[in-house]
């Protein structure tokens, strides 16, 4: 019974699928010219280099033009972490080790590991920094950086995130996003709106706000990212 | 061209294979690793299909992140799947009696 029920919400996602889809011929150009655009991707092609003077069009779409859709992705982000630290947090004890570590790592990975770790660090801070001129961002520099410490932590059983550090990281990172954001309502009329000048194109400082928004969610994913890894690494068994 | 479409249909078919191959494992660990292959596949197709952003996020959460929060559960559950079926029914028939115990 359980099997044929999911076989027909297969079908019938299948079906829904199927029928929006096969009206457009396979690689038809639905987009329009660049230079006239008709749907709003050719206008986001056409108008963000001239406009907003940001290379990487991803970024623009992802942090103005649909800024407050980040915003709350952040947001679900946060809960989640803050949700499975909630659960899970536990204060450690002065001189306490976590113990799911049981054996101390190889040698070649702890060596390995001091080697990488800040390479690691500086290809997420690169990554984000350079979230307007080459692809990638906040979401993707602050994951990087949150995998060079998991690295760290899997290496050394020592190393251990500072909570209090990372949770004021965070909460700063956050209120810069969402100051930005109140700036764009003091200074022009909606909220999150490009109120900086913006600069020329392919300048590392250029683009108004999207770096300042994207180097606030770096550091806050990186963060929250890191602080998901910790606790769930010193969960103690019972 | 036709290099970069035989390349993209070999790389699909290692991929529905991987991802069978994990759905129908037994050892969770096993499973889990088939997933992380899976995202480093996804992420080379991602960027052959000119998508750099998307093939970023992929191979940092897909590959490293989520496996290794798998595999952190799976340390601290259990191993193979029908163990865990077996311990959950162990422990939800201890509950009942428990319960039936307090009535």
């Amino acid at each position: 019974m359980k099997k044929v029920l999911v076989l027909l919400l297969l079908v019938v996602v299948g079906y829904s699928l199927y029928v929006p889809l096969s009206q457009i011929e396979f690689g038809a150009d639905r987009m329009g010219s660049i230079e006239n655009p008709t749907t709003v991707g050719a206008y986001y092609l056409s108008k963000t280099p001239s406009e907003l003077s940001v290379a990487n069009v991803i970024t623009a779409i992802v942090v103005n033009y649909r800024g407050f859709d980040t915003l709350g992705e952040v947001s679900v982000l946060f809960l989640a972490a803050t949700g499975i630290g909630s659960i899970l947090y536990r204060r450690r004890k002065e001189g306490e080790h976590s113990e799911t570590i049981s054996k101390p790592s190889s040698q070649l990975l702890q060596a390995g590991a001091k080697l990488i770790y800040p390479a690691i660090l500086v290809l997420g801070a690169y990554v984000f920094i350079h979230g307007h001129l080459t692809p990638g961002g906040g979401f993707q520099g602050g994951a990087i950086i949150a995998t060079g410490f998991l690295l760290m932590m899997m290496s050394y059983k020592d190393f251990h995130m500072n909570h209090t550090v990372l949770t004021w990281v965070e909460s700063l990172a956050g209120i810069t996003f969402v100051g930005v954001g109140i700036g764009g309502l003091i200074v022009g009329t909606t909220f999150l709106e490009n109120f900086m000048p913006v600069g020329t194109l392919n300048d590392l400082f250029s683009g108004g706000i999207i770096p300042i928004i994207y180097v606030a969610v770096g550091f806050k994913v990186a963060a929250e990212l890191a602080g998901v890894l910790d606790t769930l690494l010193s969960i103690k068994e019972n | 061209m036709v290099l970069f479409t035989i390349a993209i249909i070999i790389l699909a078919v290692i991929l529905l294979a991987v991802a069978v191959y994990a759905v129908m494992q037994k050892d969770l660990l096993f499973a889990t690793i088939a997933t992380g292959i899976i995202s480093l596949i996804l992420s080379v197709m991602f960027f052959l299909l000119q998508a750099p952003d998307v093939a970023l996020t992929e191979a940092a959460i897909g590959i490293a992140l989520t496996t290794i929060i798998f595999v952190i559960t799976i340390r601290n559950t259990s191993r193979r799947e029908d163990e865990v079926r077996i311990t959950e029914e162990s422990q939800a028939a201890e509950i009942d009696k428990k319960i039936k115990a307090k009535i």
